[in-house]
């Protein structure tokens, strides 16, 4: 129990370094774990996330208290206030009253919009989605056959590339070359929309269902918000595509390379398959399944990741939210933001892990 | 025999005299290995570079960071300012020059904080056992499943922005994979014989964590770090980039990104510069932990 | 068939370039298969299986294989193209390996791996390599084929999963079955009932074996010729039955240093290696041998 760690463990943030080789021992390790020890170890994740963001919201030194009532207000209207947020209680009442909101959704309300907190994030948390899921799939799509191919022809030409993609995608600022995308494809060549999730003409154009524009026009059969929306997102997708590619295929690669090197893929050689069926058919079975976790984690870090893309590319979704909340000092706003993407790792890590479970033969 | 030897010859030789000799041969085979690496040997040659230029920056830089001059604000690269100047007339060369104190202060500190607090808290639990190591990795459990950056930018609006903070929440957030590997390692060494006979000898816990374990962790830790530095520029880059590191006026490289944001379209040089100087400083620690962790890790760097 | 032998490999060497220069794994080796059983012993490293696997050509880049005569049934086979290697792979030479937990793939079902390597070699409908593969489980001795055909590698046994390997490579009827340690990873109870499944269906077939082992025992018992190889080189060729004849050193030191039951020692010799011994000519039975060395 002392040892195990959600699949997190593994993950890196665009812009924030390569990632951490533990994410093998992390994957080891969870095969020996039952779903109830995984249950039980996420929920005490989700308690320490939430003593953590308690902690960070006493330390504040923006008295709370201060900003519902504003500065001109009495001793006695201040007293009121004190102890209607229940601060006046000892620490462990306030965090358990804490968890008690969490749970039911209570973030409080958000001084810089006036709306509840979680209303806020339930409109701006399906455009950072789209961004992310769109992300995800470019990085699978491309980092998964270059990190299979790089492995397979090791030391090949595409070995080569891959390792420079990876190179480069470890060491660039993701807001930087966010930037530069936007001064070449948008600024100079024209190839795709500006900042923003939607040409201003399309503004409140399709109807919202589910709060992804992409799916909503498709939903509307409105392909020309489609075409305006898609021409807006490609640019910041394939911005984190590039850095999920980057982690993903470098994953891939190592997992592959010990696979390739396990007797069992002697074994279909000696059979006389093919190298084509060697290594999809065989090796690649075999990696699938901590691919999975791998994506998963991916998915995660595009979700924080998307902070800095979304300030520059003036994308309405959670990160622009908690960072715009920040730098107002709007403190529900970010620790509500906080959680929100905490929950989501915790989340992605059950869902990894009992896919993992389902998929590999060897869990049952 | 020993004075026709060359030095050379003696820092390769296969039978050490002393254990002085020993350890400078394993550090001369070391260097050898890291130095048919020359991707690795670029990366070294930069960051040099670099320390030297954060060391003589007031005698380097053409003009002072601070100084601004409006009429001539925005101007492209020419010979007068090689990078061109910023939106208040400063020139971009001697900022960035001036800058690479600050990225290399804040770099330098956290990575000097998060793998002390990871070495303590990773040897203290895997030498220790019980429910101290239960206790201990189920924190270091949660601060891993944590959104990183998120979890940093909580700390800096927490605490309010400045590079101090910015450093503190960065080590904060960057400690929790030093202590997994600390733990790890100790685990491995605890039950060696040598440790028993430290032990034997009347060596005390403390004496042995010290003067025993953390030598053997730190090898493994430092590669860590010189693969870590980069992702840790990144991270302050992008804190200054949000104006959650250093306050203006000073020169930091990711807040200077984020004062060219706003002309990027007309007058892309304010931006494009110092984003270009983090990247080639943190593909610099790029190259260096991965020739790093070919020499002192060879098992981690055959895959 | 005629008395040709079915491989004749002269001269053969593996080599691998190292950071300390190149290896060479196997150092010209001779020896000719019938349709025989030819055991293959040596000391750990001595290149047994680097001389099994490049008949298979199986050895990769930057690994390299020279001979001056690899052939398979007259037919050259020493550095095919990988298309045609591939024909011969699996149909006319198979190979079972060490250790059942590792070469069998762990998450593909026990049928599946064994109607892949059939249904690649003879064009037949899935129900017919069904029913090949449950033949061959029962020719290898598993009682409940249709039950074993759907489980997965890490459900059986290691002696099961040893016999599904062999069922599995037997399956396409090859002509050479190269066995590298098929017994090494077993339980000493099931050592025995494996050989003599593999021993019978080998000796139906008229295939050639070459049997890769450590064990001299084992090899003397169940082979009909043994090679003896050190450091990449055969050092002896001896019919099984006159291994007490053996002339070279290392061979007498690898014998002498067995217990026996009939002949008890205090204390077992120990092998004393010559440098010698690495570049000597091979010995022919009968020869007389003036070797230094062996035992002290
Ligand atoms: N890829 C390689 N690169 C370098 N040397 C290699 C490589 N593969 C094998 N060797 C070397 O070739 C030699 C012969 O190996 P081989 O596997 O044939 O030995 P073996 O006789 O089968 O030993 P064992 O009984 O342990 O299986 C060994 O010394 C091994 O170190
Ligand atoms: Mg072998």
């Amino acid at each position: 129990m002392a040892s195990d760690t959600t699949a997190a463990a593994g993950g890196t943030s665009p812009g924030n370094g390569r990632p951490d080789p533990s994410a093998r021992t992390a994957l080891r390790r969870r095969r020996a774990r039952g779903i109830a020890g995984t249950a039980l170890s996420l929920a005490l994740t989700l308690l320490g996330l939430l003593l953590v963001t308690f902690i960070i919201g006493r330390v504040m030194p923006i008295d709370p208290v201060l900003k519902v009532v504003g500065d001109r207000a009495t001793q006695a209207q201040y007293d009121a206030a004190y102890q209607a947020m229940g601060l006046d209680k000892p620490l462990a009442i306030q965090f358990l009253n804490y968890i008690g909101d969490v749970v039911t959704g209570d973030f409080g309300r958000s001084i810089s919009t006036g709306q509840l907190v979680w209303d806020d994030i339930r409109r701006v948390f399906p455009a950072t989605f789209e961004l992310a899921t769109l992300g995800t799939l470019i990085g699978v799509l491309a980092g998964v056959p270059l990190g299979v191919i790089a492995a397979a022809r090791r030391g090949g030409i595409v070995d080569q590339v891959a390792r420079v993609v990876a190179l480069v995608g470890y060491s660039m600022p993701i807001f930087w070359l966010g930037l530069m995308g936007l001064l070449i494809f948008y600024g100079i060549l024209g190839w795709v929309g500006g900042p923003g999730r939607q040409g201003i003409i399309y503004d409140g154009m399709v109807p919202s269902v589910t709060g992804m524009i992409l799916v909503d026009s498709a939903l509307a059969r409105d392909w020309a918000a489609f075409r305006d929306a898609f021409s807006h997102i490609i640019l910041p997708a394939s911005l984190l595509g590039y850095y999920s590619l980057a982690y993903i295929s470098r994953m891939t690669r190592s997992f592959m390379l010990e696979q390739l090197s396990a007797e069992y893929v002697t074994t279909a050689r000696v059979k006389g398959l093919s190298e084509r069926a060697v290594i999809w058919g065989h090796a690649f079975r075999n990696i699938s399944i901590p691919l999975v976790t791998v994506i998963a984690l991916s998915f995660g870090s595009l979700l924080e990741g998307s902070v800095l893309t979304e300030i520059i590319f003036s994308w309405p979704g959670l990160g622009q939210y908690i960072t715009r909340s920040l730098l107002s000092g709007d403190m529900n706003a970010v620790l509500g933001g906080t959680v929100v993407v905490g929950v989501c790792f915790v989340v992605l890590n059950l869902f990894s892990d009992i896919l993992y479970r389902v998929l590999d033969p060897r869990a049952k | 025999m020993t004075n026709t030897m060359t030095r050379r010859e003696w820092l390769l030789s296969d039978a050490p005299q002393t254990r002085r000799q020993a350890r400078l041969g394993a550090f001369y085979q070391g260097w050898l290995t890291f130095r048919a690496n020359k991707l690795a040997m670029l990366g070294l040659i930069i960051l040099i570079l670099l320390l030297g230029m954060a060391a003589f920056a007031p005698l380097l830089a053409p003009k002072s960071p601070f100084a601004q001059d409006l009429a001539s604000r925005l101007q492209p690269p020419s010979a007068e300012h090689w990078l061109g100047t910023d939106a208040l007339g400063r020139d971009i060369l001697s900022r960035l020059i001036h800058g690479s104190r600050i990225t290399l202060f804040i770099v330098g500190t956290v990575a000097l904080i998060a793998p002390v607090i990871g070495l303590f808290i990773g040897t203290v639990a895997g030498f220790a056992g019980g429910w101290v190591d239960q206790v201990l990795m189920r924190i270091t459990d949660i601060f891993l499943a944590f959104p990183k950056l998120i979890l940093a930018l909580a700390f800096v609006a927490a605490l309010g922005p400045s590079i101090g903070n910015a450093v503190l929440a960065l080590a904060l957030t960057a400690w929790p994979p030093y202590a997994r590997l600390a733990r790890a390692e100790t685990l491995t060494i605890r039950n060696a014989d040598f440790i028993a006979a430290a032990r034997l000898q009347g060596a005390g816990r403390a004496r042995l964590l010290f003067r025993h374990i953390w030598p053997l962790c730190v090898s493994s830790l430092i590669v860590r770090v010189a693969l870590d530095m980069a992702g840790i520029i990144l991270s302050a880059a992008g804190l200054g980039f949000l104006g959650l590191g250093a306050q203006p006026p000073m020169p930091e490289w990711g807040a200077m990104i984020s004062d060219g944001r706003t002309y990027i379209l007309d007058f892309w040089w304010v931006a494009a510069m110092p984003g270009l100087a983090i990247f080639t400083v943190s593909m610099a620690f790029n190259l260096l932990g991965d020739g790093l962790r070919d020499v002192l890790d060879p098992k981690g760097g055959a895959k | 068939m005629t008395d040709a032998p079915l491989l004749s490999v002269r001269n053969l060497r593996v080599t691998f370039p190292t950071r300390q220069g190149l290896f060479q794994a196997v150092r010209g080796i001779n020896f000719d298969l019938g349709r025989e059983r030819l055991g293959v012993v040596g000391e750990s490293g001595s290149g047994k299986s680097m001389t099994g696997r490049s008949v298979l050509g199986l050895i990769r880049p930057p690994g390299r294989v020279e001979a001056d005569r690899m052939e398979f049934q007259g037919q050259s086979i020493l550095n095919l193209p990988e298309r045609r290697m591939r024909k011969i792979r699996g149909q006319r030479i198979s190979m079972v390996m060490q250790d059942p937990k590792f070469s069998l793939n762990p998450v593909m079902t026990v049928g599946r791996q064994i109607t892949e390597a059939y249904r690649l070699h003879r064009r037949v409908s899935r129900a017919d390599a069904h029913a090949k593969a449950l033949e061959m489980l029962r020719a290898v001795q598993i009682r409940d084929p249709e039950r074993v055909m759907d489980s997965y590698p890490h459900e059986v046994s290691g002696g099961m999963g040893q016999r599904i390997m062999i069922a599995m490579m037997l399956a396409p009827d090859p002509e050479i079955l190269i066995a590298d340690e098929p017994t090494s990873a077993l339980d000493v109870s099931v050592r025995n009932e494996v050989l003599s499944i593999m021993d019978n269906l080998v000796r139906d077939r008229g295939m050639g074996l070459i049997f890769i082992s450590h064990d001299l025992n084992m090899v003397a018992q169940f082979c009909d010729r043994v090679l003896i190889m050190y450091a990449g080189r055969i050092v002896e060729t001896l019919p099984a039955r006159e291994l007490h004849k053996a002339r070279h050193p290392y061979t007498q030191g690898l014998l002498a240093s067995l217990p026996r039951l009939d002949a008890p020692q205090d204390r077992l010799p120990v092998l004393t290696r010559q440098d010698s011994w690495r570049d000597g000519d091979p010995i022919a039975p009968h020869a007389d041998t003036d070797l230094p060395g062996g035992l002290r």
